[in-house]
């Protein structure tokens, strides 16, 4: 067992940067809009079916459909807020928890009505087989989404802090009333917010396109780990949920391969029921 | 305007979907069952391959084929003047609380006179708590779970073989191997932990214990986990002979590739159910090859028994691909239910239960002696096969006498 802790610490690491990448999004809107976006699973299926499809209609390989995946789903978050979100954020707590919730169920049976439920795969893909390190595997699909994941955080983190548009979606955040008064067209800024929010889920489901399957309810467990990472990490924290993920990624696999991998769905959520008790924000939270 | 324009066509297609769902008028004489199935959710795939066999046995029943199967020659029910079946579906989500309430609905507002399907052994068990409480005769013939039919239910009947016969099956074949002098006796059990997954798990430990194995690995998980690493760890750890294999679709895919990123090569690998799915199938290609599947029915058996190919044509023909055994295990079904119908000459929940306990039919295009319940209300003469993929095809492996192909042992590896 204990050669095994090595392979358990290196499956947790890259699974869990892509689900931090996953999560990212969520707590972006979360931060920004107050608004728990539960159609993110359904978001990232549509993101993995476009790469598919890409590929097996075209013959575009995920790596290279990637930055038009994520253009597709930046006018997709676009236009899912100008459509429907903008319209009930002033509405009453309820519709606002409900709206998104609704997207998610209909894009869901969207997908099995035109696509059916099948499960489908990528075979051949750019970035195929396996990498060997020491004693340990891991597929190079995984490999590649980790070290993207990495860079995509990065570059998030300095696209809020140091650009123009980042400080007026902090400002948004912060206090939406004070950033209008100081002349940020904060409208614009929530469409932005979660059209970049959603460019970021389908960078993530391009990469996770590479080596896993795709069918119409595949994004429902990622949207609910995403969920506990959000929670997790503090919501609006991007750094937080880069380490929730980690977090999350790792108790997964350690907990799992301890404790029983039946288990290990109760780990996470015992961790994250652990963090919110002793700090209701998350680790990151403010 | 670009929100108008897709508020229109969100609109336009759900006006569509609701149409579609109206149809039209029921003419006289039809007599409506009631079928759950997962229709979305994460086992949907497996759910809309048991729809189209519980339509197609609809389709032979109600017309006239000239096929060798029991209701083929005859159009409709013949003793209520050829009154024709028609079937109500719907969707359980995969969930045994949604089941429930589907069934339900069936019953009060769709007025189903019998019941079939549900295909997860966890559904069944709460749809059929529906129908024993409001006297619906159920007849199953895709779910699994032995505890089904040990509840002592008066209006549940199962077609198909259950856990506690494929366990048997299982380390009986296991048994043969030895004999033949292979390597066998450490034992990795790995299941889903459901209803379904987790008594077949229980079901092989028994069994194990009675035939003399050792389980070395003992790993539940839960099927719709995103990712099986700690699972195989677990497994890899134990180092056993043969691992036991219990899931789903994703689930299977998920340690089907895992396996082999870990070029983990035991002497055989056992698997039934998802290993069965067309999806599961060309989602892993030719890492199926050498799995020794449990199942009842293979396209392999239309050698011994010719009625197969003929359905399979009429299936080809409807749905453009060739029968799943998952596809065909809930085809049974409504044969079982037209056949107590018709000698019951009522849908009368109680003539149907009392015909039901009198079956005594041929098995159609199943390689059983026949059909008959025992006082459980399991049908005695249903048994399984193990099956192995050859060219794409699978191919009986055992029992030795109906096997089309000898047994590929030790498990030859990846990519071979």
């Amino acid at each position: 067992m204990e050669n095994q802790l090595l392979q358990m610490t290196i499956d947790g690491l890259l699974m869990g940067s892509i689900y931090a990448l996953i999560a990212v999004g969520m707590t972006l809107i979360w931060g920004v809009m107050d608004i728990i976006n539960f159609a993110h699973g359904a978001f990232l299926m549509l993101a993995m079916f476009a790469t598919f499809w890409a590929d097996k209609l075209w013959g575009i390989d995920p790596l290279i459909s990637l930055p038009f995946v994520a253009l597709l789903l930046f006018f997709v978050g676009w236009g899912t807020y100008s459509t429907t979100v903008r319209k009930v954020l002033s509405g009453p707590i309820l519709a606002q928890l409900l709206v998104t919730f609704g997207i998610g169920i209909f894009l869901v049976n969207l997908a099995v009505f035109l696509w059916s439920p099948d499960y489908r795969q990528l075979h051949h893909t750019l970035i195929s087989g396996t990498c060997h390190f020491h004693y340990c595997v891991a597929s190079k699909g995984k490999v590649v989404a980790a070290l993207t994941s990495i860079v995509v955080f990065a570059a998030t983190y300095w696209w809020l802090k140091k650009t123009r548009l980042g400080r007026a979606v902090q400002a948004t955040s912060i206090s939406k009333e004070a950033a209008l008064l100081m002349g940020i067209n904060t409208e614009r800024v929530f469409g932005i917010t979660f059209g970049v929010a959603l460019a970021l889920l389908g960078v993530a489901g391009s990469l996770l396109a590479n080596f896993y399957y795709v069918f119409p309810n595949v994004g429902d467990m990622f949207g609910l780990l995403a969920f506990a990472i959000v929670a997790l990490g503090g919501f609006g924290s991007v750094p937080g949920s880069f380490i929730g993920g980690l977090m999350i990624g790792l108790a997964e696999n350690i907990g799992g391969l301890y404790l029983g991998p039946q288990y290990k769905y109760a780990i996470i959520f015992a961790i994250y029921l652990g963090v919110v008790m002793v700090r209701p924000k998350g680790l990151f939270g403010w | 305007m670009l929100g108008k324009c897709v508020g229109v066509g969100i609109l336009a297609v759900a006006l569509v979907a609701s149409l579609a769902g109206t149809g039209l008028a029921a003419a006289a004489k039809v007599i409506k069952i009631g079928a759950v199935y997962p229709l979305t959710g994460d086992v949907a795939s497996t759910g809309q391959d048991c729809k189209t066999g519980v339509e197609l046995a609809l389709q032979i029943i109600n017309g006239k084929y000239n096929i060798n199967i029991p209701y083929a020659k005859t159009a409709g029910i013949p003793s209520l003047g050829g009154a024709q079946l028609k079937v109500i579906f719907a969707d359980s989500q995969g969930s045994p609380q949604t089941g429930m309430s589907a069934a339900e609905y069936l019953i009060s507002n769709k007025g189903v006179k019998a019941m079939v399907g549900a295909y997860q052994s966890s559904v069944t068990k709460t749809v059929s708590q529906v129908t024993e409480r409001m006297h619906i005769p159920y007849v199953c013939s895709d779910s699994t779970s032995p505890t089904l039919t040990e509840r002592g239910f008066k209006y549940f009947f199962r077609v198909n073989p259950n856990d506690k016969i494929s366990a048997k099956d299982q380390f009986e074949f296991l048994n043969a191997m030895k004999k033949q002098g292979k390597k066998v006796n450490r034992i990795a059990l790995v299941y889903e932990n459901s209803e379904w997954g987790s008594h077949v798990g229980q079901q092989e430990k028994l069994a194990a214990k009675k035939f003399g194995y050792k389980i070395v690995a003992d790993v539940p998980y839960s099927h719709s986990t995103t990712d099986v690493s700690s699972e195989v760890a677990r497994i890899m750890a134990a180092h056993p002979d043969v691992v036991m294999e219990a899931s789903y679709v994703s689930d299977a895919i998920l340690f089907t590739e895992a396996f082999k990123r870990h070029n983990f090569k035991p002497q055989a690998f056992m698997a039934m159910s998802g290993h069965l799915q067309n999806d599961y199938l060309k989602a892993v290609g030719a890492d199926a090859n050498y799995f020794i599947v449990r199942s009842t029915f293979n396209l392999g058996m239309a050698k011994r028994i010719p009625a197969i190919k003929q359905v399979n044509a009429l299936y080809r023909q409807k749905f453009g691909h060739d029968m799943s055994a998952n596809a065909v295990r809930s085809f049974n079904a409504p044969f079982v239910l037209a056949d107590a119908i018709n000698r019951a000459h009522s849908t009368n929940a109680a003539a149907v239960q009392k015909a039901l306990l009198a079956t005594n039919m041929s098995a159609g295009i199943m390689a059983w002696k026949g059909i008959q319940f025992d006082k459980n209300h399991q049908n005695k003469y249903a048994s399984f096969i193990l099956e192995q993929m050859a060219k794409n095809v699978y191919q009986t492996v055992w029992p030795f006498n109906a096997a089309t192909m000898k047994v590929v042992w030790p498990f030859p590896g990846w990519g071979k």
